[in-house]
């Protein structure tokens, strides 16, 4: 029975990281352009920002 | 910062004559924003918009510029926003290369679009997490309480996983229960019952009759009914919220037309871009070919072919001149004008329309959903069941006051509304993803159900059943050589005959030096000959003008000395408009045909499509007044429309659908947008929405059935938490796979 004692915290602690990491997501706007966010995944344009002509 | 010095160039070169598509560029410098830490910022709402490439395009476009600090692009809205430092970037400078890139670009109202963020769907999302969590990790818990009820786990660790669950349900319900606790607080203060009532009371008193149960170390414990509960109408709100959030959306397009910029010249002769709503009476403001009248007023300089389709329906460019009156909404299409603004635009047309959408949605949002007259009757009954019970138990079977309260408790915890909740709102999304791959977008929930028990359906002429776009008709008696001759002309014209003949010959050269002379035409050179193309007396056309078929549209081209070519137009009926007219007809529904147009081109029109009654030459009131004739007889009035004017009318009426051509006021005001070229649509939507209404009726059926099977057993005490589990989630899955029946329909093939 003992057990129970850590294993539920332990469940307990890693369903809340996952709740938290959802709550972050929500928070920091990941599902405001859920198309967009689809078609950027395609975009590698990133790589040469840099040298992007003026 | 100065505005004149950017816009004095283009100001010059406003009478020379244009390509079709480089529409003049308004300056949203009246909408830049300035941020606390000293950047600026501009919100466009940028159309044509679509993909991958888009974005790209776009954002690494603006990026490059320099002082340019960030582009983002949010496709699913469609809304830019783009930061800058100190003045090296002008705002119009931004909407140039936009437009360079190929997107139209316009400013948008800062204030609207700083209302845009959707806090509420974040909250509901943050409460559906928790509960979600909540109920997960409670439900394995209960799971071996459950398993273990057979003597094998001891009263001690049943009792600690009770504890558990409380430590976990408790803060869960606290946090997830909001949305509802606040609704029923709210509705109580204004005694009245709502849906939240019952599910308000009904976590509160299980997590209370629970925790009393576990201080006094009994078997049953409600926390994962508790959570369950919480977890699956989160999900039926969510569901709701987003549909009524989209419509919303769409709804501030709307403002965003209203946030339009206007010349204006100042007394000096100088010329300074205005915001539209800062304009007074007495102002001249200075309407390029392209532009929109911004407000009523009265041309003071020069002529031009006008485009009024918004405001009229007719199709037909007028030409208007120096004393002539034009509308607010009013496109200038050929030459440019000054005009002498004779009200704000609160009191010009646009504002009188969107005053009328106004009173339209008022009148719409009387409307009594579905799920909300389930709940009228559901609520006092639930209650005076559960009052029943405890009097039952605790008077007549004698069973002391903590079983009768129990046992009420029970009664409110499975009839508590998790099927009804979840009913409508499924249903809701199915159908609209289903319309969505039908090419109609459905701009909120509640439309279908309006749309489903229409029985009279009004269509809009022009740019409805029509396409609202000329087309050449008489192509096959025009030689080749001509045609390639005329397009060069005319592809120096955005008149809308022009761009017909244009279209016709597809592409190729344009003329040189081609004027155009608004009323009359355009003439140029074209192959070191002079060319015309316009109206028949300016070109040279001889008397058979007269004799022409009746109503018909032409245009004529003269090169040289030759014998001149008459070319002509006429505004195609869409080519599945007689097929969905007798669809709606054959489903007992009336179709009439309501036109801002003149009488003769309507009756071509309305014979051609198979429509008995129809009514030509009527005003935005008269439309509305047409709806409510009916609607006093007892009818339900879908109506479908693209204009300006049709506007109030889609506001009004009891649903309504819109083209995805059509004016953004008449899009905004619409329940429905349907794409392409296709009437088809139109019924797809009203079928669906017909089938919609039906799944509705069958889920909250069930939902009664369920009731009427799990009641019984609570009011005779017999209900453990493990059969209110099963009852709760058996009854909600039931539901949503119902729902999920409309999804699977045949699809029928899309008319491109």
């Amino acid at each position: 029975m003992t057990a129970l004692f850590f294993l539920i915290p332990i469940a307990l602690f890693l369903g809340a990281v996952g709740l938290a990491a959802f709550i972050w997501s929500v928070k920091s706007g990941q599902y405001e352009d859920l198309d967009g966010a689809a078609e950027r995944v395609l975009n590698d344009d990133d790589l040469d920002e840099e040298d992007a002509p003026e | 910062m100065s505005t004149a010095d950017i816009i004095s160039p283009e100001f010059a070169a406003a009478d020379a004559p244009s390509f079709p598509d480089d529409a003049r560029i308004a300056d949203p410098a009246p909408f830049v924003r300035f941020l606390p830490d000293g950047t600026k910022r501009l919100d466009l709402s940028i159309s044509g918009a679509r993909c991958g490439g888009c974005i790209v395009k776009i954002e690494n476009g603006l990026g490059a510029m320099s002082g340019v600090e960030a582009a983002r692009l949010n496709l699913s809205t469609g809304r830019l926003c783009v930061t800058w430092r100190g003045d090296r970037v002008a705002p119009k400078a931004i909407v140039a290369k936009i437009t360079d890139l190929g997107f139209r670009a316009t400013a948008f109202d800062p204030v609207a679009a700083q209302s845009e963020e959707d806090s509420e769907g974040k909250f509901l999302l943050r409460c559906l997490a928790v509960a979600g969590f909540a109920a997960a990790n409670i439900m394995l818990l209960s799971v071996a309480v459950w398993a273990g009820q057979d003597g094998e786990m001891g009263p001690a660790t049943r009792t600690m996983l009770h504890w558990v669950s409380a430590a976990i349900a408790l803060p869960a319900a606290a946090f997830a229960g909001r949305p509802f606790f606040r609704s029923a607080a709210g509705a109580l203060k204004a005694r009245r019952a709502n849906m939240d009532v019952p599910i308000s009371l009904a976590v509160i008193l299980a997590l209370g009759m629970s925790v009393y149960e576990t201080l006094n170390h009994g078997r049953d414990a409600y926390f994962d009914a508790a959570a369950m509960l919480l977890f699956f109408l989160l999900i039926g709100r969510y569901l709701d919220h987003h549909l009524r959030a989209k419509a919303r959306a769409s709804a501030k397009k709307l403002l965003s037309l209203q946030a339009s910029v206007a010349t204006r010249l100042k007394q000096d002769g100088d010329v300074e871009v205005v915001s539209a709503r800062d304009i007074e009476p007495g102002d001249q403001i200075l309407l390029a070919p392209g532009d929109r009248a911004p407000v009523n007023g009265c041309i003071v300089d020069g002529g031009s072919d006008v485009d009024i389709s918004l405001v009229t329906g007719e199709s037909a460019p007028v030409y208007k001149k120096a004393g002539d009156k034009l509308y607010a909404g009013v496109l200038n299409l050929s030459s440019r004008l000054i005009l002498e603004a004779r009200a704000k635009t609160e009191d010009s047309l646009i504002a009188d329309l969107t005053r009328l959408i106004e009173a339209g949605e008022q009148a719409k949002s009387n409307y009594v959903r579905l799920a909300d007259r389930a709940a009228a009757l559901y609520v006092p009954l639930v209650h005076s069941l559960a009052l029943l019970t405890f009097a039952g138990w605790f008077f007549i079977g004698d069973a002391g006051l903590r079983v009768s309260i129990m046992n009420a408790v029970a009664v409110l915890i499975i009839t508590c509304p998790c099927a009804l909740g979840l009913a409508a709102p499924a249903v809701q999304v199915v159908a609209t993803g289903r319309l969505f791959r039908e090419g109609v977008l459905v701009k909120s929930g509640d439309a279908l159900e309006r749309l489903a028990d229409v029985d009279a359906i009004f269509f809009d002429k022009t740019g409805t059943l029509t396409l609202g776009r000329f087309r050449l008709t008489n192509r096959d008696e025009i030689p080749q050589y001509m045609m390639k001759k005329a397009a060069m002309l005319a592809r120096a014209s955005r008149h809308p005959l022009a761009r017909a003949i244009a279209e016709a010959a597809g592409i190729g050269p344009l003329a040189e030096g081609a004027t155009e002379t608004p009323g009359c035409g355009i003439e140029g050179d074209v192959h070191g000959v002079l060319a015309r193309l316009g109206r028949a007396e300016w070109v040279g056309g001889n008397g058979d003008s007269v004799g022409g078929a009746a109503g018909a549209t032409e245009t004529w081209f003269q090169i040289g000395d030759a014998p001149p070519v008459r070319f002509l137009f006429e505004d195609l009926m869409r080519a599945d408009a007689r097929e969905t007219v007798r669809a709606f007809k054959d489903s007992g529904v009336v179709v009439e045909m309501l036109s801002g147009d003149l009488a003769a081109p309507a009756r071509h029109i309305a014979e051609a499509a198979g429509i008995d009654q129809w009514r030509a030459a009527l005003s935005p009131e008269d439309k509305i007044a047409r709806l409510d004739e009916l609607g006093r007889a007892g009818m339900k009035v879908a109506m479908v429309g693209d204009g300006l004017n049709d506007a109030p009318s889609l506001a009004a009426a009891h649903a309504s659908l819109s083209p995805g051509s059509a004016a953004d006021a008449s899009q905004a005001a619409a329940d429905f947008v349907f794409q392409g070229d296709s009437l088809a649509p139109v019924f797809a939507a009203y079928e669906i929405s017909k089938k919609a209404r039906r799944r509705m009726v069958e889920n909250f059926a069930f939902a009664a059935l369920y009731n009427a099977c799990a009641i019984p057993l609570a009011v005779f005490g017999v209900v453990t938490p493990l059969i209110a589990a099963l009852a709760m989630s058996g009854s909600s899955i039931i539901v949503t796979l119902n729902a999920l029946r409309l999804a699977s329909g045949p699809r029928k093939a899309r008319v491109q």
